[in-house]
């Protein structure tokens, strides 16, 4: 296919994708934009593009007005604290099941991913009362165990998908060659295990930092993070957009990096590795 | 594969995952099953007691419910549309030879990345507004009446907000899936003189068909339960205009402190979300076995 | 000292019998290679020596000590797998030194002994690259190299040439005879590739279906085949295969014949027919011909023959090369006469 586009067509294809590219992540691109202008600008109408006095006011003042960096510190702990555990629990079973499956390691994938699949709002009364009487509403270790409870079986399935590519025979060699299961594993599997570990961790930080369900329902003030944060903007006297954008290129921008860093592990992840 | 002394290993090593989310489906699953048969309101304690199938019956029969599930089936249907055709066309496009390839696709999948509330409230701002938003401006410009989008067509708003943040989604798993396409039978279908046209539907469209259908089970599970969107926006509003299923359980269940009554809804809500899990997990074991 | 012994080995996974009731003696020094088609249990049986298999039912010993419930690495021997199995995030140089790290040696033993093996492998300007950057046959080195510097008491190769282009293939080959020579340890070698197994072994054993069909030297197989199975897998191109009248008239329900044991005339004959293909290799001519009522019959002519398509030719076995088979697939007579 590649050889047979002709230059025009190449041309044609390549406004039609920009274009449509552009269109697609604009409204990111006003936000960023929207977040160096004064209040009184960004509600302009006429909407000034580029020529507005730009200012950093904004990203200063939310921080003041609303502690802002606790915020970013509760996102920070829940999402690098879910995984860390996640991975603690995910690594030895994605293990078990890659290099010593049995009959049933199939069956106890197909379910891990079932208990992804269920709706959040069928055991959402449960949880509630359950955090209500431990004492873990609104807290970070309560939100810290529901992501890690979330996106277990992700990162289970991930680690499991990336495990199977490295050849059983090298570990089989390790055995030969006089390794313990400790030593097999600090130095044969994990430096061959390093880069889908890695792209596991950032899947899942990227969930666990977006995640706008039990994070909006299990938090009030003190443990919100920024899905809730930012949510606190929808109350109709809260028309500070510049102030708005200002939090939200703020929320979204490590995301957004880490995600572009990413791609491809994120289409095998997402898929649990059915398209890769 | 293994000898005996490494399975027993393994069963241990899988145990903290497999006790873990075993405890995590089935606690709160059978409780939540539980509730649903109690007269339980958190307004009035202590008041518990055996409702039957009361709760379903009222859940059920609640004009609200009806609504919220056609919307759900709207959203979720349109949703589908746009994102998987809007993303298989981009995707299509980013499989040629453009100039800025690589940075063309970074700009389409950007959205994916944006959380669900930080979207939801760009648009209703600085989009949707009917007076400050952009969409207003251009109306404006164009000399047309500017349309309160959130109050005059919740649904279709929401539609669109939601579009936007699956649209890189299907196009980046569709993109991939493309790349994977053997180039040898692509030229083996331009030697025996296959059109692009047919080349694209007997050999693309097929090679696409399972990414396709990956796609489409994976955005149902997440898009039955949209939630956060709605309740930045609409707050399902106005009356049951945007209500989906999610959003109606959780003002039962938060702002009505009915816990039989939002049972009653989650153990429905599973129901639905398991009729589009059990084709996924189908199609993903089928996988497996390759 | 490395004599193998295994006595009444199975192996069954799930409900599928893999290894039945072997018994098997390999003495120290020898090479043993075991050679059968794929699915015949070959590779199952090496790794139920290796330990990394439990056998279902049985015995293994090594040197008179019964090491059936013992660790892989335990056991004193090294392997070469098919795929090298090399540690891709490792230099040669540490890949080759690992075994000896998880030993315990002191650095300077360990560099010495894999300065050693280096040596003797050619890999001593490559040990400082991954992996990756070797060609097929360094990799293989380099995975022998592994196996060498353990001294272990066997060694064992599962279908370690596999990978290999054919000319490195007999290279090779040779360089493992070779080591084998130089060292003198007991090694075995599978392979579903006769030619390897006949080239390389002292002793081969024939497997099928889980199950020895003969154990002897590759001229013993070659000369004497126990039964068809054998007859018809040792041997290249296959030995002829005739049944029906012509195997009755000798007492016989299968006559074995190998193409190379044909005696061929223009004019006077056993069996008289058409040739259809003649494969020309220059060393040797391949004749594949059409004999009414039996069917078709490769016949190998030293040098060059010059026979067309459809010409007539008569075929009959050398005396004393005839073998025939009884009912049961079994040898009756390992060179029957020729009536």
């Amino acid at each position: 296919m590649a050889r047979t586009l002709t230059p025009k067509r190449k041309v044609a294809f390549t406004v039609l994708a920009w274009v449509l590219g552009l269109l697609i992540f604009f409204p990111i691109l006003w936000t960023v934009l929207t977040s160096f202008k004064t209040e009184g600008e960004a509600i302009a109408n006429p909407p000034s593009f580029l020529f507005f006095d730009w200012t950093l006011e904004n990203y200063t003042e939310v921080q003041e007005r609303s502690n802002y960096l606790r915020h970013v510190i509760n996102s920070v702990v829940i999402s690098f604290g879910s995984t860390a555990i996640g991975l603690l629990i995910a690594v030895p079973a994605a293990w078990a099941m890659a290099f010593s499956p049995t009959k049933r390691t199939k069956g106890i994938l197909m379910w891990m991913l079932s208990t992804k699949m269920l709706p959040a709002v069928g055991v959402m009364m449960p949880i509630y009362l359950i955090f209500r009487d431990l004492g873990l509403l609104d807290t970070l270790l309560g939100l810290t165990i529901v992501m890690t409870m979330v996106n277990l079986p992700i990162m289970v399935w991930m680690l499991y998908t990336y495990f199977k590519e490295i050849p059983g025979d090298i570990l089989e060699a390790a055995r030969m060659d006089g390794a313990q299961l400790g030593q097999e594993i600090l130095y044969v599997l994990a430096p061959m295990a390093v880069p889908g570990i890695a792209s596991t961790c950032l899947l899942n930080i990227i969930l666990a930092w977006n995640e706008a369900f039990w994070t909006l329902n299990l938090t009030a003030a003190d443990a919100a993070p920024l899905t809730a944060f930012i949510a606190s903007y929808s109350s109709p006297e809260g028309l500070f957009w510049a102030k708005l954008s200002a939090a939200s290129t703020m929320a979204i921008a490590p995301i957004l990096i880490l995600g572009w860093f990413s791609q491809r592990q994120l289409v095998r992840g997402l898929t649990f590795g059915a398209v890769k | 594969m293994a000898t005996m002394h490494t399975r027993s290993i393994a069963r241990l090593m899988m145990a903290p995952s497999v006790i873990l989310l075993l405890g995590w489906m089935l606690i709160p699953l059978s409780m939540t099953l539980y509730f649903s048969f109690l007269r339980y309101n958190l307004l009035m304690p202590g008041m518990e007691d055996w409702a039957g199938v009361f709760n379903y019956e009222y859940f059920v029969t609640d004009p609200a419910f009806v609504t919220a599930l056609v919307n759900t089936l709207v959203l979720v249907g349109s949703v589908l549309v746009i994102s998987v055709g809007g993303g298989l066309l981009m995707a299509l496009l980013l499989n040629q030879p453009i100039f800025g390839q690589g940075i063309v696709r970074l700009l389409v999948i950007a959205p994916f990345f944006v959380m669900p509330t930080v979207s939801a409230l760009v648009w209703k701002n600085m989009f949707m507004h009917p007076v400050y938003g952009l969409f207003a401006s251009l109306a404006h410009g164009l000399g047309l009446p500017a349309i309160d989008w959130l109050s005059s067509a919740p649904l279709l708003s929401i539609i669109l907000i939601v579009s936007w943040q699956w649209l890189p989604f299907a196009a980046l798993i569709l993109l991939t899936a493309l790349q994977s396409l053997d180039e040898e039978q692509m030229e083996a279908a331009e030697m025996d003189g296959a059109s692009a046209v047919r080349r694209f539907a007997h050999i693309t469209l097929p090679h696409l068909a399972r990414a396709i259908t990956v796609v489409i089970l994976i955005e149902t599970i997440f898009l039955l339960s949209v939630f956060a969107e709605i309740l930045v926006t609409t707050s399902g509003g106005p009356g049951y205009d945007s209500t989906n299923l999610s959003y109606l359980i959780y003002t039962q269940a938060l702002l009505q402190f009915d816990v039989g009554g939002a049972s009653a809804g989650g153990i429905i809500a599973v129901i639905l979300a398991n009729i589009v899990a059990i084709f996924l997990i189908r199609l993903i074991g089928k996988n497996l076995e390759t | 000292m490395g004599n193998i012994r295994l006595s009444n080995v199975s192996k069954t996974f799930g409900t599928q019998e893999v290894i039945r009731d072997l018994n098997l003696n390999i003495e120290d020094g020898e090479f043993v290679v075991f050679v059968g088609p794929s699915g015949c249990g070959k590779s199952t049986l090496l790794r139920l020596i290796a330990g990394l298999e439990d056998v279902s039912d049985g015995r293994i010993e090594i040197n008179g000590a019964d090491v059936t419930d013992l660790a892989p690495a335990r056991r004193g021997l090294s392997m070469v797998f098919q795929s090298y199995a090399l540690y891709p995030h490792m230099s040669v140089r540490s890949n080759i030194a690992f075994p000896l790290r998880m030993a315990g040696l002191d650095k300077a033993a360990i560099d010495r002994k894999v300065a050693e093996a280096a040596r003797v492998l050619n890999l001593t300007d490559y040990l400082t690259r991954k992996p990756r950057q070797l060609s097929g046959g360094q990799r293989q080195r380099v995975a022998i190299g592994r196996a060498i510097v353990r001294e272990p008491t066997a060694f064992l190769f599962d279908e370690p040439l596999s990978n290999l282009d054919a000319a490195l293939r007999v290279n090779m080959r040779l360089e493992i005879s070779e080591l084998h020579q130089q060292l003198g340890t007991t090694m075995i070698y599978v392979t579903h590739d006769q030619i390897e197994a006949m080239t390389m072994a002292d002793k081969i054993v024939v497997l099928n279906k889980g199950v020895v069909e003969q154990v002897g030297s590759p001229m013993e197989l070659y000369r004497t085949p126990a039964n068809l199975f054998v007859a018809g897998f040792i041997g290249s191109p296959r030995m002829n295969f005739i049944n029906g009248n012509e195997a009755a008239k000798v007492g016989a329900s299968v006559i074995g014949v190998r193409p190379e044991h044909m005696t061929m005339s223009p004019d006077d004959g056993r069996w008289c027919g058409e040739v259809g293909v003649a494969e020309h290799l220059g060393s040797d001519t391949f004749l594949h011909v059409k004999v009414d009522g039996i069917g078709q019959i490769t016949a190998r002519a030293p040098g060059e023959i010059d026979l067309r398509h459809g010409e007539k030719i008569f075929l009959s076995p050398e005396p004393g090369k005839m073998h025939l088979f009884g009912q049961n697939g079994e040898i009756v007579s390992a060179s029957g006469a020729v009536s």
